[in-house]
């Protein structure tokens, strides 16, 4: 399972790094914005997408837009991991396609059951 | 309110006067009457502008040279930010210095926590009579080399733990730059709400709550955000609602 992790601040993506290696994800990447990470997907057989949506450069958005217009890249599980609360924006990913949503701040909790969740419909 | 009455007074005169030539017949001394009659409240009305006009002057110099203003505008909020970019590098440090602690922490909790599962079931064997003469020699220099390795791991851990509790100085030193800061924000605030009452504009109401493309970041309480959930089962209500 290879995973990658885009979010503009450093501290963050150790945080979620961590988690998931807690989870058993061992094998994982980063990338700091859209613009770094949609070449990375499209060269690099990655199994799942952990994402930020406020970032400079490319926007978690617009990463996850790019990525379901790609034909290679369309069925790849998006998880959104954002600070961003309003109720049009969380409407606005999920219709862009997103696999599930966490708000900041998160528990490590949350993140394994929203990540448990996607896997077990991509399976099923 | 002195100088309305005064006015009233004046007018009243005027018009019985008004009333006197018209009744005598004197056609021109009430033509006259009629224009001074026009003039009393024109002449307050012209003073009252007048007033104004120079507050209005007045108030505008007086906020151009508020020596505080253009103190905050050239010491103070550079300041600022130069403050709070410092409060940014104290956090992320902190946060870095955390992260490492713990990155480092982890693997040595998870050697010890496998390490005794091992030995705790050689153990129970002992206990139930199942180990030999020599597998009780092993599980005996097992036992030594694991205590040693507790000794040195303990040792690791509390330079650790000692440095997630360094790492978290920054909270009192970030406290007190951040109030500074919130102190000069109130100081432009008053300020700007002067030069808003003298200009006689309107505060409108933030347009940009509901428009989707404007980011909002964090949920803070007490700060009018537009319609945001605030907690993650917001979010799960709102997405099952959508079908997910």
């Amino acid at each position: 399972m290879k995973i990658l992790i885009v979010d503009d601040f450093s501290t963050m993506r150790r945080i979620i790094k961590n988690l998931l290696r807690d989870l058993g994800f061992t094998n994982t990447q980063e990338a700091d914005d859209g613009t770094t990470a949609l070449p990375m997907l499209q060269s690099g057989n990655y199994d799942f997408l952990v994402s930020d949506w406020n970032m400079p450069g490319m926007t978690g958005i617009d990463l996850l837009r790019a990525v379901r217009a790609d034909a290679k890249l369309a069925g790849l599980p998006v998880l959104m991991v954002t600070a961003e609360s309003k109720r049009e924006q969380i409407i606005e990913a999920a219709q862009a396609g997103v696999n599930g949503y966490v708000v900041k701040p998160f528990t490590a909790g949350t993140l394994e059951e929203k990540i448990n969740k996607i896997f077990e419909r991509v399976a099923g | 309110m002195q100088e309305q009455i005064e006015i009233e007074s004046i007018r009243l005169e005027k018009a019985r006067a008004l009333v006197a030539h018209l009744e005598a017949g004197e056609s021109e001394d009430a033509d006259r009457v009629i224009g001074e009659l026009a003039e009393v409240g024109e002449s307050g009305l012209f003073q009252e502008v007048g007033r104004l006009t120079r507050e209005l002057h007045e108030a505008i110099n007086g906020f151009l040279l508020d020596s505080r203003v253009s103190e905050m505008t050239q010491v103070d909020i550079p300041d600022a930010k130069e403050r709070l970019n410092y409060v940014i590098t104290m956090t992320e440090q902190s946060a870095d210095r955390t992260l490492t602690a713990v990155e480092q922490s982890m693997p040595m909790v998870d050697e010890l926590e496998k390490q005794a599962g091992k030995l705790l079931a050689e153990w129970d064997k002992f206990r139930s009579r199942l180990l030999t003469k020599d597998d009780f020699r092993g599980l005996s220099d097992e036992l030594a080399a694991f205590l040693q390795q507790t000794q040195r791991h303990s040792k690791s851990l509390h330079d650790n733990l000692s440095n997630v509790l360094m790492a978290q100085d920054f909270q009192d030193l970030t406290g007190q730059i951040i109030r500074r800061v919130i102190e000069l924000v109130h100081d432009v605030e008053e300020k700007l709400v002067k030069l808003v009452r003298i200009t006689g504009g309107k505060l409108e109401v933030r347009k940009d709550l509901d428009d989707p493309t404007v980011l909002e970041g964090p949920v803070v309480p007490g700060v009018e955000q537009g319609d945001v959930v605030t907690n993650q089962d917001d979010v799960d209500d709102l997405l099952s609602s959508l079908g997910f």
